[in-house]
């Protein structure tokens, strides 16, 4: 099994963005021990999601998106799989397609002409309303990054006041399951 | 080789251990109490009980360790049986290094028992220095008890959060039926794979608690699995471009000396049947013969001009359980620019770090290298003389430029050089066969691995990564109780030697006949060295000032002190050292001005090594090594 593909000489400036899924046990701590990795080790982290998606087993899955040179990102793969309680280490952007999402919620303040653009724009982007009042909504989006970013620009003139994102979730595409 | 690979890393093949029926069947047993037949079959102990009885099972037979308020249960335990020995230290980073010391002398893992709080925080430095050399160690710390936990108590320290970075693995046990599990588990994750330190933080409470005892199990540890069988195929590879190589050089490293004497032996076997120059790192010395005729001496910053200039030129480097430090490297773009670059380790993350290799191989050095030898068997390969005829010569060359060689005036009222002190050192105990050396960090350090034969693995404790002042004494108190009839041998700076002098209290108390040879020149030397290389000779607070009577101190704890002025009194002082049966403290007075050569300034490359004081660094690199450490 070749774990790392080969780095060559040419690629090792280029900085890559790479989408990388863990599947570690949810204990204390064990969060701190992958952020503490990054900041530690002087990495960039881009985007971190963690979430328990088996409680029989008590197994969380972390999704996190970094940048660094080919050389870095395989070393972050390498330290994030000698962390104790992380079984498993999976880099998306190198296996091949995958879907990644984010969930955001943003409150746009507003009355008259800027309000009803707002919730033309949301129904362009299928941005559902979860809260209204006579001033103001709040819509929720899911897309990938990029998709919530354009909506989010396009808000800032109509009356945007705050934003929560949750960061990217991702999935490899196929028939086959993350494996153990 | 010009259709090279850059970066090839083949991991391991999959251990067939992990299978999921094995994982079930554990969680019921070693959780206990959940499962019926866990309740029937596991014992009731109290916490510190259960500690005491995993650390015998785990084949500890000595811990390392200081009381205090949050481990009193455990001392009480400890108090209350005979089969584990426990070892009062004077400060707990001696502990640790103590720990260290015993567990590099003998392969096992070493143990520490300390307090909550300012117990666990002096711990730390001891802590770090066994992660970065790759040392197992199993740290217990007592912790406030659970529901005091987050309220600033009193000898309170978030110690599972400040241990995070400088371990291994760490737990805080919060639930005593997973107590036995832990205890077992930490010993697991400390000796396998790349080894490391581990802490067990335990609040005071759960030490009185009651809970269900298991014995350790093999499949238990589903947790953590390192591969330990290397790729086949890739080794039939490497074997392929080493006997093909012209200019071939192993690169060995402590990873040889954690994999144990089967591992260098292994390592022996194969050099030999190559015919290949070997070199080891700091951490490496010992996996094979100093004093073999195919062994360059050790590599590196304060190395060898004939091992760094072999690793600059060589064709074919294999790098066997050494990570390519910046201490071995020097200069990392200029590092051995033309060669294929083998690296067998054990940890993925160590392939591929700093230098990109070729091949990367995961998994156990020793193992590699016995599956290579197989290969080279069976494929019938043999190096004609010819083939590395050339290589030799170079070798041959370089040798003879002596990069070792000091002037020493031998008049008995002439001031001792450092070299020469070691080197009667080393004329005394040559026939010895149970030496041990420890050493400090600094100029000393870098002496002692240059001029004492290290021919057997385990018999060379320093601390590399971590460079940690204070190490030998403890160290040396550690491997002394491990091997209570060998001569154990702590070289020391004056300085080095006053940041854990509190352990002369130790080993008066368990009657450990430790030497302790100061190489004493009244500075900081190797920071002297660097101010006079680097920072224009503005001494900057590198004098030792106000210096102890180092004879009159051990003399007041009740050890035997010595001092050797002149060359004439430098035999007589080492013979008599030889002789005592207590802590010797041998204060050597050596000469102020020498300096550590040969020497690859910071952000020079291999060939660019100064070999003495006369010799001048580019004014490039001399700029661009200021900033490296």
């Amino acid at each position: 099994m070749v774990i790392a593909k080969a780095v060559k000489h040419s690629k090792q400036d280029v900085q890559e963005t790479h989408t990388i899924s863990l599947i570690v046990d949810n204990e204390p701590g064990v969060l701190a021990r992958v952020i503490g990795l990054f900041s530690g080790r002087g990495y960039n982290i881009d985007s971190l999601t963690a979430a328990e998606i088996d409680p029989d087993t008590k197994q969380t899955r972390i999704t996190l998106m970094c940048t660094g040179t080919p050389m870095v990102i395989e070393q972050i793969k390498n330290q994030l799989g000698r962390v104790v309680p992380v079984h498993k280490v999976l880099d998306l952007t190198e296996e091949g397609a995958f879907i990644d999402r984010e969930l955001a919620l943003l409150k746009v303040s507003g009355k008259g002409d800027k309000r009803i653009e707002a919730l033309r724009i949301a129904d362009i982007f299928r941005a559902r309303v979860v809260d209204s009042t006579l001033e103001s909504f709040v819509f929720e989006i899911t897309g990938d990054s990029g998709k919530i970013t354009a909506f989010i620009d396009l808000m800032k003139p109509l009356g945007l006041v705050e934003i929560a994102r949750t960061g990217v979730a991702a999935i490899a595409r196929g028939k086959d399951g993350i494996a153990e | 080789m010009n259709a090279r690979h850059k970066g090839q890393t083949i991991t391991a093949e999959k251990s067939d251990k992990a299978d999921k029926s094995g994982q079930t069947d554990c969680a019921d047993n070693c959780h206990g109490t959940e499962s019926a037949g866990g309740k029937k079959t596991a014992k009731m102990m109290t916490g510190a009980d259960i500690v005491i009885q995993a650390l015998v099972d785990q084949g500890v037979e000595v811990i390392f360790g200081y009381p205090g308020g949050a481990v009193l249960p455990l001392y009480d335990a400890l108090f209350k049986q005979s089969k584990l020995r426990h070892i009062l230290v004077r400060h707990e980073q001696a502990a640790v290094h103590a720990a260290e010391g015993y567990a590099r002398s003998t392969g096992k893992v070493g143990a520490v028992l300390v307090t909550s709080g300012p117990g666990a925080t002096n711990a730390v430095t001891g802590l770090t220095d066994a992660l970065l050399d790759s040392i197992p160690v199993v740290c217990i710390t007592g912790q406030v008890p659970t529901f005091l936990i987050g309220n600033d108590a009193f000898q309170e320290a978030d110690t599972t959060g400040i241990t995070r970075p400088c371990t291994k693995h760490n737990y805080l046990v919060k639930d005593i039926n997973k107590l036995a599990h832990v205890m077992h588990e930490a010993f697991h994750v400390a000796r396998s794979g790349r080894p490391g330190p581990v802490v067990v933080d335990l609040p005071k409470d759960v030490q009185f608690q009651k809970g269900p005892y298991k014995k350790p199990c093999t499949d238990c540890y589903k947790v953590y699995q390192p591969k330990t069988e290397p790729d086949r195929a890739a080794l039939e590879q490497a074997v392929d471009i080493i006997a093909a190589a012209k200019r071939p050089i192993f690169y060995t490293g402590g990873g040889l000396i954690n994999s144990g004497t089967k591992a260098c032996e292994a390592l022996q076997r194969f050099a030999k049947m190559t015919g290949y120059p070997v070199t080891s790192t700091l951490m490496g010395l010992g996996c094979y013969p100093m004093t073999d005729k195919q062994h360059l001496g050790m590599l590196g910053m304060h190395g060898t001009v004939e091992a760094n200039h072999a690793m600059h030129d060589c064709d074919v480097m294999i790098a066997l359980g050494a990570r390519f430090d910046d201490r071995v490297t020097g200069r990392m773009d200029a590092f051995s620019p033309d060669s294929y670059k083998i690296q067998v380790d054990i940890d993925p993350s160590s392939i591929n770090k700093n230098i990109p290799v070729d091949l990367g191989i995961v998994g156990d050095v020793g193992r590699a290298i016995e599956i290579m030898t197989e290969i080279w068997v069976a494929k019938k390969y043999s190096v004609p003389k010819a083939q590395t005829a050339d290589w030799w010569e170079s070798i041959k060359q370089w040798r003879a430029i002596k990069c070792l060689s000091y002037t020493q005036s031998k008049k008995p009222d002439d001031v001792i050089k450092p070299q020469y002190a070691l080197e009667r050192l080393r004329h005394f105990t040559q026939d010895k066969d149970n030496v041990y050396i420890t050493t400090e960090v600094g100029q000393h350090q870098m002496w002692a691995a240059q001029f004492l034969p290290f021919d057997k693995p385990n018999r060379w404790m320093t601390s590399g990564g971590l460079g940690t002042m204070g190490y030998g004494l403890p160290a040396a108190i550690g491997t002394q109780i491990a091997h209570p009839n060998a001569l154990v041998i702590d070289v020391a700076g004056e300085a080095s030697i006053q940041m854990n002098i509190q352990e002369i209290s130790t080993a008066i108390q368990y009657r450990l006949p430790v030497k302790v040879f100061i190489l004493n020149n009244q500075w900081m030397g190797m920071v002297r060295q660097w101010q006079e290389l680097m920072h224009g000779e503005r001494y900057s607070e590198s004098y030792s000032e106000a210096l102890p009577d180092f004879v009159k101190l051990v003399e007041a704890y009740g050890g035997v002190g010595l001092r050797a002025r002149t060359v004439g009194e430098l035999d007589d002082v080492i013979q008599t050292m030889l002789t005592t049966d207590r802590i010797t403290i041998v204060d050597v007075c050596v000469d102020q001005r020498e300096n550590c050569f040969p020497m690859i300034p910071s952000g020079a490359a291999h060939n660019e090594m100064l070999l003495g004081p006369d010799d001048e660094q580019s004014e490039h690199n001399k700029r661009k090594g200021k900033v490296l450490v």
